[in-house]
């Protein structure tokens, strides 16, 4: 397997006013393609800086960072918009989706910024890839005509469509009730077995069992990194469940 | 680069997002452009109007006017020197070559009794050669002739005002009119030729023979005073040659020794009309720059709505970042959506400044003309518009850090 991130010794300063303030302490991370991943920690440990790092919003005070074979570190600012065009899909926490524009609409955003061009039927690609999170159906749905789990499928279908090398997850399931989580881990495991690598940003123990792989923050350093032992399969855990009145 | 097309639908897709509120912001562009382009095409109008009540004075027409007299260095202001005689009439008539028409004017007027009643009029003793160089054409009746004017006949022209005023009902041919109580005999009426530019009814007029009125209306005998000399140059391109030509004559004429100034002016009709469209076009610019201003503050207006716009908006800009879009991206987005604003602004303002002429042209005495020029560079100023004052709100909007724009609520 190859390693689609490793960053060596990456840290993040912020100065605010005269106060400077250690977000990351040199982290040393390697995650291999294919893997899925939760990154867990508390708030104020650092995990929001990392994933802001990760998915190239913002450049490390110094330290190393390989994404996909490319150094990614001292980019300029249209480079990384490109890095973040190609290689990453972010799904939000807030879904983040344009409103008042449909899903389809939503799902081609991506290959609209695509300044080489590579898909050439950004329509088909973005049905395929709403297809791929089972929301073949809901193409001319606005965001305020689908429920909270839909519109997080929208985001992730949003996330694929430009064949990313990796899906960055930001606290994705934190806006939705517990059943909808599982669904959309369950979206995510689906995909991760599909061969998509998965980034998972959570404080929820719950939500990080369905992962392959912890890796705990605090203060700005990791304190933790275990495979997990006892995986949820998120498709059994919903079979389980009572059903519910929620349409999905 | 991103596809122009694909620019221009989503920018069209986020304006009609907000339809009543893009209207609102483009009312101040379409009012602007409208404005502006009325104004300038009432000013048009007036000038082409001026123009053709000028071209009715009579062709390369040429006005020689007395000028201000200097008796021991005290000037006495227009038309008080000594006016024309027939000796100058006569020098010009003969050494002339790029004129062919000389008549001399002389002024009267007074209460006129005839037909039904009576009447006050201006009353021009001219040679027959006037109607040609005034194009004067007769409805009814004939033209007098050098015989009559040889012969001091006392025979007379009338304006159809005149006529209006005094034969309403009648034919005036051959009718007796009492000019000052001189008796005389109507031999025509002149076609009418309406007003001028400055609103004077240039058919409230009776032409007779340039002796008759000097000699017998005005018992004038001694200086034989002409008030003014009318001709014409033989070409519209010989107007100036002209000019020089009838100065010299008539410096030589009145005897001027080199030094001394002029005692008369020529003026030709080329100078009225100059005189006449440049107050037009300064009227033009004056009544355009203030619909300019208007066109200015719609600007204004847009801009206010666009920065609006990119608060309001601060999450999607994040969210089109993080999948990719670059500064310039979001920069030109925006730009975009200011620029399609305007424009169409500015071409509804176009439709409604045409719709308004069109009203203008059929329910008021007004004719204004819509110029090309006029429409191509509203158009362009509004699309400008767009360009400048949508460019400060886009590139606050490009300076957006994603993240904090992400977790803008």
């Amino acid at each position: 397997m190859t390693a689609v991130i490793e960053t060596h010794g990456l840290t993040r300063t912020f100065e605010v006013g005269d106060i400077f303030v250690h977000a990351l302490r040199g982290i040393n991370l390697t995650i291999e393609t294919g893997d899925f991943v939760a990154i867990m920690g508390s708030s104020g440990s650092g995990k929001s800086t990392l994933m802001n790092l990760i998915g190239c919003l913002d450049t490390p005070t110094s330290g190393e960072y390989v994404l996909d074979g490319e150094r990614v570190e001292s980019l300029t600012k249209n480079q990384r918009a490109m890095i973040r065009n190609r290689k990453i899909g972010f799904v939000f926490q807030g879904f983040n989706l344009l409103s008042r524009t449909t899903a389809i609409e939503n799902v081609e955003l991506p290959l609209f910024y695509d300044r080489q061009n590579h898909v050439r039927n950004h329509h088909q690609a973005a049905v395929e890839a709403l297809n791929r999170v089972g929301l073949a159906d809901r193409l001319e749905h606005t965001p305020n005509q689908l429920s909270g789990g839909q519109q997080q499928r929208v985001a992730i279908a949003r996330a694929l469509v430009n064949q990313p090398a990796i899906l960055l997850a930001d606290e994705p399931t934190g806006n939705l009730d517990s059943r909808t989580s599982i669904e959309i881990m369950s979206v995510f495991q689906e995909l991760n077995t599909e061969g998509v690598t998965v980034i998972l940003v959570t404080h929820e123990p719950d939500v990080a069992s369905y992962a392959k792989r912890i890796v705990g923050l605090r203060d700005g350093r990791i304190v933790r990194d275990v495979a997990v032992t006892n995986r949820h399969d998120a498709a059994k855990d919903l079979a389980a469940l009572p059903q519910s009145e929620e349409l999905n | 680069m991103i596809s122009i097309t694909r620019l221009l639908r989503a920018s069209s897709r986020s304006i009609l997002r907000n339809r009543m509120r893009s209207l609102l912001t483009s009312l101040g562009i379409i009012i602007g452009v409208g404005a502006v382009i009325v104004m300038v095409a009432i000013g048009e109008g007036s000038q082409a109007q001026i123009e053709a009540n000028i071209t009715s004075l009579g062709t390369n027409l040429l006005l020689v006017i007395p000028g201000s007299s200097n008796t021991g260095g005290v000037r006495q202001g227009g038309g008080s020197y000594k006016q024309f005689t027939f000796d100058d009439i006569d020098a010009l008539k003969r050494e002339a070559t790029l004129v062919d028409g000389v008549s001399p004017v002389v002024r009267s007027g007074g209460q006129i009794i005839g037909g039904a009643g009576n009447w006050f009029t201006s009353v021009y003793g001219v040679s027959p050669e006037y109607f040609k160089i005034r194009s004067w054409e007769v409805s009814s009746g004939e033209f007098f002739t050098d015989k009559d004017v040889t012969a001091r006949r006392k025979v007379a022209l009338l304006g159809k005002t005149v006529v209006d005023q005094l034969f309403p009902n009648q034919d005036p041919i051959g009718q007796s009119i009492r000019i000052r109580n001189i008796p005389f005999t109507v031999i025509g009426v002149l076609k009418a030729k309406g007003q001028t530019g400055m609103g004077q009814d240039q058919d409230d007029v009776i032409l007779a023979p340039s002796t008759s009125v000097l000699y017998r209306l005005k018992g004038d005998r001694r200086n034989a005073a002409i008030d003014m000399i009318n001709a014409s140059a033989i070409s519209s391109d010989k107007v100036d040659a002209a000019t020089a030509e009838m100065r010299t004559i008539l410096r030589k004429a009145h005897k001027l020794t080199e030094g001394q100034d002029d005692d008369f002016t020529v003026r030709s009709q080329a100078e009225i009309m100059q005189t006449a469209t440049e107050t037009t076009k300064t009227m033009t610019l004056l009544l355009g720059s203030i619909a300019a201003v208007s066109l200015l503050v719609g600007g204004i207006g847009i801009m206010n709505i666009m920065l609006v716009s990119v608060t309001e908006r601060t999450r999607e800009i994040g969210i089109r970042l993080s999948v990719g879009a670059r500064e310039s991206d979001v920069l030109i987005q925006f730009l975009t959506e200011a620029v399609v604003l305007s424009v169409s602004g500015g071409i509804i303002g176009i439709a409604l400044s045409a719709a308004v002429v069109a009203g203008l042209n059929k329910w008021t005495t007004l004719q204004p003309i819509i110029t090309p020029e006029i429409v191509a560079v509203s158009f362009l100023f509004s699309a400008f518009v767009g360009i400048f004052f949508g460019f400060y709100p886009a590139r606050k909007a490009a300076a957006l850090d994603p993240i904090d724009a992400l977790r803008h609520e």
